[in-house]
C-alpha cells in the first residue's frame, strides 16, 4: 500500500484517492477514540449515579432507565440538530457530546436484560409496558427535540 | 472504587462502539444502520451473560460500565429518524423491529449461555 499522499508530488499524477465509502477504520482516529472515550466515561458515570440514587426493585418497572434512555434521546435530537446548522463545529464536539456522553449514558443492553428479567420474574405484563414504553418514549423525545430545535434556530436565524 | 471501575469499563465500550461501527458501515454502502444493530445485539448478549454468572465487580466493570457504553438508545432512536424521514418508514420500522427482538433474543440467549457454562 503507498503511503504518498495524493497530489504532493509537483507535476506528477496523481495517485488514487482511497474510495470515500471504504476509510480506514483507525487511521488519524486518535483525538476522536479520545473524545469518545472520555465522553462514555462521564456519561456512564452519569448512569451509574442515577441508577445507585433511584434504584430499581426486582420485579419492579425499570422507570429509572426508561427515563435515561428517554433524557438522552432528547439530548441527542437537540444536540445533532443544533451542530448540523453550526457553519464550523469543533471535529470532536460530536464524538465527546454525541458518541461519547449520550452514547454512554444511554443505554440498549440494560434495557432487553431488563425485559429477560421481568418475563422469566413472571412479571409479563410489565416487561411489555417497559419494552413498549421505552421505545415509544424515546423515538417520540427524539422526534420532538430535533423538530423543535430546527424550529427554534429557523426562527432565530430569520429575524 | 465502583464508580472507578464502572467509568473503565465505559471507556473502553464507548470507543469499542464507535469503532465497530465505522468497521461495520465502511463495509457496505446501504442506508440501514448496521453498526449501531450489531454492538446493540452483542452488547446484550454479553451483558445476558454476565448477569447470569459474573460476580459483582464484573458486573459492573464490563456489565454497566463496557455493554452500557458499548450499546446506545440514543444513537438507535435519532438513527431510526433519519432514516424514517431518507430511507423511508419501512427501514424505520425494519429498524426498531429487528433490533429490538434480536437484542431481547440475544439477553435471552445470554443468560442461558451463562447458566450453561457457569451455573
Amino acid at each position: 500500500m503507498s503511503t504518498t499522499r495524493p497530489g504532493t508530488v509537483t507535476g506528477g499524477p496523481r495517485t488514487r484517492t482511497p474510495s470515500p465509502g471504504r476509510p480506514s477504520v483507525t487511521r488519524g482516529q486518535g483525538a476522536v477514540v479520545c473524545a469518545v472515550s472520555l465522553g462514555g466515561g462521564a456519561g456512564a458515570a452519569a448512569r451509574y449515579g442515577a441508577g445507585l440514587l433511584w434504584p430499581t426493585p426486582a420485579g419492579a418497572f425499570p422507570w429509572t432507565t426508561l427515563l435515561i434512555n428517554a433524557v438522552g434521546c432528547a439530548l441527542i435530537g437537540v444536540l445533532l440538530v443544533a451542530i448540523g446548522e453550526l457553519a464550523a463545529p469543533h471535529r470532536l464536539l460530536r464524538p465527546f457530546l454525541g458518541t461519547g456522553v449520550l452514547g454512554g449514558f444511554t443505554t440498549f443492553s440494560t434495557y432487553t436484560v431488563d425485559v429477560q428479567r421481568l418475563i422469566e420474574g413472571g412479571h409479563v405484563a410489565t416487561a411489555l409496558a417497559y419494552l413498549a414504553g421505552t421505545l415509544v418514549a424515546a423515538l417520540a423525545t427524539v422526534l420532538v427535540a430535533a423538530t423543535a430545535t430546527k424550529a427554534f434556530l429557523l426562527r432565530r436565524r430569520t429575524r | 472504587m465502583n464508580w472507578l471501575l464502572v467509568v473503565a469499563g465505559a471507556m473502553a465500550g464507548a470507543p469499542l462502539r464507535y469503532l465497530t461501527d465505522r468497521a461495520v458501515q465502511s463495509r457496505h454502502d446501504s442506508v440501514f444502520p448496521w453498526g449501531t444493530f450489531a454492538v446493540n445485539v452483542a452488547g446484550s448478549l454479553i451483558l445476558g451473560v454476565l448477569t447470569a454468572a459474573a460476580p459483582s465487580p464484573w458486573q459492573l466493570l464490563l456489565g454497566t460500565g463496557l455493554c452500557g457504553a458499548l450499546t446506545t438508545y440514543s444513537t438507535f432512536s435519532y438513527e431510526t429518524l433519519v432514516l424514517a424521514r431518507e430511507g423511508g418508514r419501512g427501514y424505520a420500522a425494519a429498524n426498531v423491529i429487528l433490533s429490538v427482538v434480536c437484542g431481547l433474543g440475544a439477553a435471552f440467549a445470554g443468560v442461558a449461555l451463562g447458566r450453561a457454562l457457569w451455573g
